[in-house]
């Protein structure tokens, strides 16, 4: 048989952040309690109307801007309409025939190399009730029915499983930096849809494309796209590529394989039809460019500034640009002087992992960019040492105090060289047969000398100095 | 004094002569009688007080509100048995605003189910039946409300209108039906047929009650988007009846006896009541020209109307499950839950309109029917379009005749007089505003004419129906059995 490509296209739905619903006023919040985020549209009421959300239009468009489609010039929504318990109004409100975007393009990094996605579409639409089953009953949470939702659909782009999870997660922190939606997969806010298919490395035309839906965390595509890839493989290998039929299957997790939902021929008529009760709404140019100003640098752009201008280097740079606050603080950092390297060593140890051993978050902690600009320059200055610093940092946090306040004569570093030569002469004036023991062999004594000095000072003996002034008196 | 006009009513209660809670007396009694008579009524409002009295024209004032309106804690069904216990927890918007004024709802009026009819008779509670002659119907689907303004119930009752469901009883019971520019009165709360037709409409027993009443009920809400802000429209002090100088035309392929090849007596004497109030109108001072449109384009009036609302009709009801309102079904299984509650719940008449609904929006047809039904709706409403640069208004008759007879004996309808039956159905293509008003009466029974404008011109329409009205001797009329 000949080799064969993986053809994978990838459909992402993301919850998004609004205080309240894309079409009702209801919170657009997490709640433990069933039915109490709830307005009267969510639960289709006759009568009840829907209102669109423009917070979350906005959002949509910057998603369609930052993905460089085209974007329409009336923004229309339509009507999905079927039969389901979790689906209150028999319909759902989503984009078909004008979605806000359409057509884009944008490069990710896998393995270290760049390779283009093409961007069918993104549009707005409602998400669903949330139905649970039981053995004789089933519960509806309709706290979901009307939360905004942002769906991408690609074009076939990937080719393999690797791809596909690199494309979604540079999604994720693409909606994060944005502040589009929080993509917490752990609460369900992510929910992928994933199609595959093969065909020979010559060929000319897809193969037979299996959809795979609701896949909900980044391990389970891959395990998906690997598992279909070779059940499609194999079936074909054996001569029964006919049995590969253009369906949708479901991912379980249990049994780490994919099972038929439904066939083409049950596919099911969604009778798509503009939604009447919401007016066609004009998408200026002014607008738009008033929203693209509010996008962010993203994170691969970030990451590939700190290379390739600030040197450094690959791993510092993507642990940076993980966390577009901890990237912020990083800029400013650079903004106000501080030495790209230095900065770098700084946040990714002792700031990140004070971060993480207290799970705070770095908006609020309480060494500023401008303190940490204070501290490193007197270290640059001999003022304090490294580990006099690290000491400092620690107190910072919890005294809430200063830089400054601890400069003083007590806690600085002696750094002066009189100061130190006196004292040292004093030491080996008081040590006869061990500089007589050093000079016989016993070099190790050197490191006696310096905890002599060090014990004199009380380790505030500039120890880079100390050391210096020892060599020379020791070994001239 | 419950069957005087909305003005003469107030000053009565302004002046002490009457309380609102004798009003509502009154009302409640008439109630009653028109229940056992003509069963116009889901539900009266046995325990209403009446309010105070303020400076509102509808303060301490019954009035009746058809029951596909939500009304908080009190029943509505929609005259449906897949709502037959549905209690909301929220009033519609006009309902609200009327509230707000002091006005008094007495009862819930029986209505074609969900709106989907043009007899009055499809109601889960039975067919409504004429109080100028209880042989015959009083049209759809506002039947109930149109019955009770024509009794002397009230001065004025809510409808809703998606193809004539105002406007058609209006005429078949003497009285005056009111259909705004679409968008001028809130849609929040009213259950919805086919959304881009549907418009909230009044039933009243002169132009200038559904002016006051319209004056209050409309603005923009923040729960409809459709709608929009008609502060700058004042339409009662728009009734000047000065009407010098309007233009109104007439459509000759309807209103000329000579192209129907088998008229009817009734239908003759129908189009010539209607050429009375054309001379009527000259009389005033309009102009009034005939123009023509082309025959093909009439006769498909009737087909746009029912592809596009039974296909948004289709749409609207699916939240009609039982599971969260509505009777539920006993069934263990979700999907049979849902399919039962509908099958019992749903009339033979609307499962026959979703049949067609869905059939229409299905992928493989759309293009033809549902596509197409819009784009020859857009045709209808740019030729109006076009005459409503030269003209004010529109002028027709409304329907072929009188109430037509309940027991189905009705001669069969020639091609050309469905366009008759049908041109109401424009109104709402266009979201135009559309006025029906009594023009005359044969064999004792009432006919109507029907003035239709260019939309956001509803002072003009109603000012010129206004004008009209006054020259003839029907306003106010009380319905009178005939024997």
């Amino acid at each position: 048989m000949k080799k064969q490509i993986a053809v994978i296209g990838l459909e992402m739905h993301c919850e998004m952040k609004s205080n309240s619903k894309v079409f009702s006023s209801a919170a657009n919040a997490y709640n433990e309690t069933p039915n109490s985020n709830i307005a009267l549209l969510d639960m289709a009421f006759p009568g009840t109307l829907p209102v669109v959300n423009k917070k979350c239009v906005k959002d949509a468009l910057k998603v369609s801007l930052a993905l460089n489609c085209s974007q329409p010039e009336y923004m229309y929504f339509d009507r999905k309409n079927y039969y389901y318990p979790d689906l209150p109004k028999g319909y759902q409100i989503t984009q078909m025939a004008s979605p806000v975007g359409v057509n884009g393009k944008i490069e990710i990094e896998v393995n270290d190399k760049l390779i283009p996605v093409l961007i069918h579409d993104v549009h707005l639409e409602e998400d669903t009730a949330s139905l649970d089953h039981y053995f004789d009953t089933s519960t509806l949470d309709y706290n979901r029915c009307g939360v905004p939702l942002l769906e991408l659909v690609t074009e076939p782009s990937f080719h393999s499983a690797d791809e596909a999870v690199a494309f979604i997660e540079h999604m994720i922190q693409i909606y994060r930096y944005m502040g589009i939606s929080d993509v917490d997969t752990k609460r369900g806010q992510m929910r992928c849809d994933v199609n595959v298919s093969i065909m020979d490395e010559d060929a000319t035309e897809y193969g037979t494309r299996v959809e795979i839906k609701n896949v909900n965390s980044i391990s389970g595509i891959h395990d998906t796209i690997e598992y279909e890839i070779k059940r499609q493989t194999e079936l074909k290998e054996a001569g029964r590529y006919e049995e590969v039929e253009q369906e949708t299957r479901r991912w379980n997790e249990e049994t780490m394989s994919t099972v038929r939902m439904r066939s083409k021929v049950d596919a099911i008529d969604y009778k798509y039809f503009v939604e009447p009760n919401i007016p066609k709404y004009k998408i200026t140019n002014d607008w738009l460019d008033e929203i693209k100003k509010e996008i962010p640098r993203l994170h691969l752009e970030r990451k590939y500034d700190y290379i390739n201008n600030l040197g450094l280097n690959n791993y510092d740079a993507s642990v940076l640009v993980k966390n577009k606050d901890i990237s912020d603080y990083f800029e400013d950092c650079i903004k106000i002087g501080i030495e790209a390297k230095i900065a770098t060593n700084w946040i990714t140890t002792s700031i990140m992992g004070y971060l993480n051993a207290n799970e705070l978050e770095i908006k609020d902690f309480y060494i500023t960019p401008k303190r940490l600009k204070e501290l490193i320059l007197a270290i640059s200055n001999g003022t304090i040492s490294n580990k006099q610093a690290k000491e400092i940092f620690n107190k910072l946090i919890v005294e809430k105090k200063e830089v400054k306040d601890y400069l003083n004569s007590d806690n600085a570093q002696i750094s002066d060289e009189e100061e130190l030569t006196n004292l040292i002469d004093n030491i080996l004036k008081n040590n006869p047969k061990q500089i007589e023991d050093y000079h016989n062999g016993k070099t190790n004594l050197f490191d006696y000398f310096v905890g002599q000095v060090m014990k004199e000072t009380r380790g505030k003996a500039n120890p880079v100095l100390t050391k210096e002034i020892l060599n020379k008196k020791l070994n001239s | 004094m419950i069957d005087k006009s909305i003005i003469e009513i107030h000053n009565a209660l302004k002046s002490g002569s009457i309380t609102s809670k004798e009003l509502v007396q009154e009302s409640l009694k008439k109630s009653r009688e028109v229940q056992e008579k003509y069963n116009a009524f889901v539900t009266i409002l046995e325990e209403q007080q009446g309010s105070d009295v303020n400076d509102s024209l509808v303060t301490g004032i019954p009035f009746g509100v058809k029951d596909n309106f939500s009304t908080k804690d009190v029943l509505s069904t929609g005259s449906s048995n897949t709502l037959s216990n549905y209690v909301p927890i929220f009033n519609a918007t006009v309902v609200q605003k009327l509230f707000d004024k002091g006005a008094v709802m007495v009862n819930k009026t029986v209505l074609d189910e969900f709106g989907m009819g043009g007899t009055g008779t499809t109601g889960h509670t039975g067919a409504v039946l004429n109080p100028w002659d209880k042989t015959r119907m009083c049209a759809g689907s506002s039947a109930g409300s149109a019955c009770a303004v024509a009794a002397g119930v009230y001065p004025y009752a809510l409808g809703s209108d998606t193809g004539d469901s105002v406007r058609k009883p209006a005429a078949y019971c003497g009285i005056v039906g009111y259909k705004p520019t679409y968008g001028m009165l809130s849609r929040f709360g009213l259950f919805p047929f086919a959304s881009s037709l549907d418009t909230v409409g009044i039933l009243a027993r002169s132009v200038e009650d559904t002016a006051i009443v319209a004056d209050i009920m409309k603005g923009k809400d923040v729960h409809d988007m459709t709608t929009w802000d008609s502060s700058k429209l004042h339409l009662k002090e728009a009734l000047t009846g000065n009407v010098k100088g309007k233009k109104l035309f007439f459509i000759k392929e309807l209103c000329d006896i000579n192209n129907y090849p088998n008229p009817s007596e009734e239908l003759k004497k129908h189009l010539e009541n209607f050429n009375k109030t054309l001379d009527l109108c000259k009389k005033l001072g309009i102009e009034v020209r005939e123009e023509s449109i082309d025959q093909n384009i009439l006769n498909a009036i009737g087909s746009v109307y029912v592809v596009i609302s039974c296909a948004e009709a289709t749409s609207n009801m699916s939240n009609l499950t039982g599971i969260i309102f509505g009777p539920r079904s006993d069934k263990k299984n979700i999907t049979e839950m849902m399919i039962d509650h509908r099958t019992k719940g749903f009339s033979p008449l609307i499962k026959r309109r979703f049949v067609i609904g869905s059939y229409v929006l299905q992928k493989e047809n759309q293009m033809r029917y549902f596509k197409n039904a819009g784009r020859v709706r857009r045709l209808i409403v740019d030729i109006m379009k076009d005459f409503f640069k030269k003209y004010d208004g529109l002028i027709l008759p409304v329907g072929t005749g009188v109430a037509k007879k309940l027991d189905g004996a009705v001669d069969k309808m020639s091609k050309e007089a469905s366009a008759l039956e049908e041109h109401l159905q424009i109104g709402n293509f266009g979201g135009f505003p559309s006025i029906t008003i009594p023009n005359g009466f044969i064999d004792n029974l009432p006919v109507g004419v029907n003035i239709t404008g260019n939309c956001f011109d509803d002072e003009n329409v109603l000012n010129i129906a206004y004008a009209l009205e006054s020259d003839m001797p029907y306003k106010g009329q009380i319905a009178k059995e005939v024997s």
